[in-house]
């Protein structure tokens, strides 16, 4: 930060370390992102994103608090488009179809693309209504106990719950609670799941069952995974990106900018550029 | 006691005598005002009590139901069925009307009107709320008959039980409309983004989402609303007809008595007969009943508020 000068502040971001062209993961791109820039009222939360997010992958967003990275996971399933203010420029390619095409219902692209949220947000329902329903609005008509079982199957949670499916799906444990939104979400068979700092509100054995889980899922989903913990992000993910946030010209505005992105491996032992560096070894953020 | 506090060292940690005088006295006044509300409600079932028991001592028992008898205090005849059922058709045609009306306004409000609509709105419909009951029974007598109960019941009577059931109904509308859309506001965000999330449209998330997550809450605005409507006067009074007393009826475009009713009409004695004896007793029967049971429903839409604030 030694280069702010008093007199061009707006000049902050341009001398922060040179930019190397992002690497590409290997295998089929499920998400293209050209030049994202995301608005919320005049407020710019992220700007000149690119990347590609590869098929049956765990991509990790990683960075500080107020970097952007939830945005930009909103932006995959266009859950930005719930708020008011929000405006996107640039373009999100999903299998190659321009998500913020004027013809695209945004419904159509959640029911392909679904999302685990930060905190577990089970519906006061039961057990089984909870994953009954994402099918049952998708106008699913076939055996929905076999799409309960199943979900709860590949989320992990069938043993545990097999004998009070009718309970309130309120009174599982908080962990159980997330796999059960991780179920809720599968009934839906999405081709990707977004998942937001899933973990943040659970305690480190909950977190192990979703790690290990997320590794039985990306077989038959891409996962993409904003984590605020780095050593999360190092065990459970292929590819790592790293937002940060830089001073805007107005005081206390961030915009959030994508750093590196690059192998998991990569990016944790021989990051090129320097802040990416100062992230992961813990000097900063 | 500023001396008693002063330490050896001299540091005098006691305060202003003056000001902790002060302290007291705020709260005392502000103690007194909250204690008045509960003499006054004792005051009123203790002045209720006595009188309904002196009622009951007079008046032949059985004669309190005798639907064919009607409620003609003033012959002696005391069948509490007529005018509970008048209390009944009124407040049922009333939440016939407000129920949906309230409810539809609390949805729109609270999920799909845009802040600003939602700014213009709410401030009208909390003039609805205003509106003397006065002028809403006025209103019922001079465009609901002849308008809407004349055109479902031709023939119908100028004073009849459905234009006040209508007309009530508009009264308690806003108030379930303003329950309601704090419980479908309360229901958190992270519901409808779930909803979303899975690709749910905007109706499937408002009524499999929102509304059941609110439910406790809907209930409470409808039971708050019935209990409003049951102690609804001025309406009935004005146009529902029957001033002296009721036969029992259950036709809505016929005109009948309230509770409420039977009592203005006992108190303000418009029919200038003394009548027998716990005539005038009678009112005070009546008011314990009603209060009664609006207390009764206060205290289950109590709980119904109470589940709604522990859940998620």
């Amino acid at each position: 930060m030694e280069t702010v000068t008093t007199d061009s502040p707006r000049n902050v971001h341009i001398d922060m370390g040179a930019r190397k062209p992002n690497a590409r993961p290997s295998g089929e791109p499920v998400f293209e992102v050209a030049d994202l820039a995301v608005y919320y009222g005049p407020f710019r939360a992220i700007r000149d994103v690119s990347m590609s997010i590869a098929q049956h992958q765990i991509t990790a967003l990683i960075g500080p608090s107020g970097c952007g990275k939830t945005t930009m996971l909103r932006c995959f399933n266009r859950m930005n488009d719930l708020i008011e203010t929000a405006r996107v420029e640039g373009s999100v390619r999903y299998h190659g179809a321009d998500l913020y095409d004027k013809r695209v219902d945004p419904v159509e692209v959640r029911r392909r693309i679904g999302m685990v949220f930060q905190k577990p947000n089970p519906f006061p329902k039961s057990i089984y209504d909870n994953i009954a329903f994402g099918p049952k609005v998708a106008g699913f008509k076939g055996d929905l106990d076999d799409v309960v079982e199943e979900s709860l199957q590949k989320a992990a949670l069938w043993d545990e719950v097999r004998n009070r499916l009718k309970e309130s799906a309120m009174g599982l444990s908080g962990g159980q609670q997330q796999r059960l939104c991780i179920a809720r979400c599968i009934a839906v068979r999405p081709d990707v799941i977004l998942m937001d700092e899933p973990c943040s509100a659970l305690d480190p054995i909950a977190t192990g069952r979703i790690e290990d889980l997320m590794q039985n899922l990306k077989d038959e989903f891409t996962i993409v995974v904003v984590t605020h913990n780095m050593q999360q992000a190092a065990r459970v993910s292929d590819m790592t990106a790293f937002f940060t946030a830089e001073v805007n010209e107005e005081q206390d505005r961030r915009t959030g900018v994508l750093v590196e992105y690059d192998k998991t491996e990569q990016m944790f032992t021989n990051p090129s550029d320097e802040r990416t560096e100062n992230y992961v070894t813990g000097r900063f953020g | 006691m500023a001396q008693a506090a002063m330490s050896p060292t001299g540091i005098d940690l006691s305060g202003n005598p003056r000001r902790r005088r002060k302290e007291t006295l705020i709260r005392r006044v502000f103690q007194a005002a909250a204690v008045v509300s509960v003499v006054v409600s004792a005051a009123i079932v203790f002045s209720l009590v006595g009188r309904a028991g002196y009622f009951l001592a007079q008046v032949d028992l059985a004669t309190l139901i005798a639907p064919s008898d009607g409620w003609f205090p003033r012959r002696g005849s005391f069948d509490v069925m007529t005018i509970f059922a008048g209390t009944l058709l009124v407040s049922g045609i009333g939440m016939l009307v407000a129920a949906p009306l309230g409810l539809g306004a609390a949805i729109y409000l609270s999920e799909y009107a845009r802040p600003r609509v939602r700014r213009y709105l709410k401030p009208i419909l909390e003039i609805l709320a205003g509106v003397p009951s006065v002028v809403l029974g006025f209103f019922a007598i001079t465009w609901i008959t002849p308008q809407i109960v004349e055109r479902i019941v031709p023939g119908a009577q100028f004073f009849n039980m459905a234009a006040a059931g209508i007309a009530v109904g508009i009264l308690i509308t806003p108030l379930v409309a303003a329950v309601a859309e704090d419980a479908f506001r309360s229901v958190p965000q992270s519901l409808r983004e779930a909803s979303y999330g899975m690709g749910a449209r905007k109706r499937s998330t408002t009524l499999n989402v929102v509304v059941p997550a609110a439910v406790s809450g809907v209930v409470a605005s409808l039971i708050l609303a019935l209990s409003r409507a049951i102690g609804e006067t001025m309406i009935v009074a004005i146009a529902s007809g029957a001033t002296g007393g009721s036969a029992f009826t259950l036709d809505p475009a016929a005109p009948g008595q309230t509770m409420t009713a039977a009592m203005t009409a006992l108190a303000i004695g418009s029919d200038q007969v003394r009548g027998t004896e716990g005539t005038f007793e009678s009112l005070y029967f009546i008011g314990l009943l009603l209060f009664l049971i609006t207390l009764a429903l206060n205290v289950i839409s109590d709980r119904f508020v109470r589940r709604v604030r522990q859940k998620y």
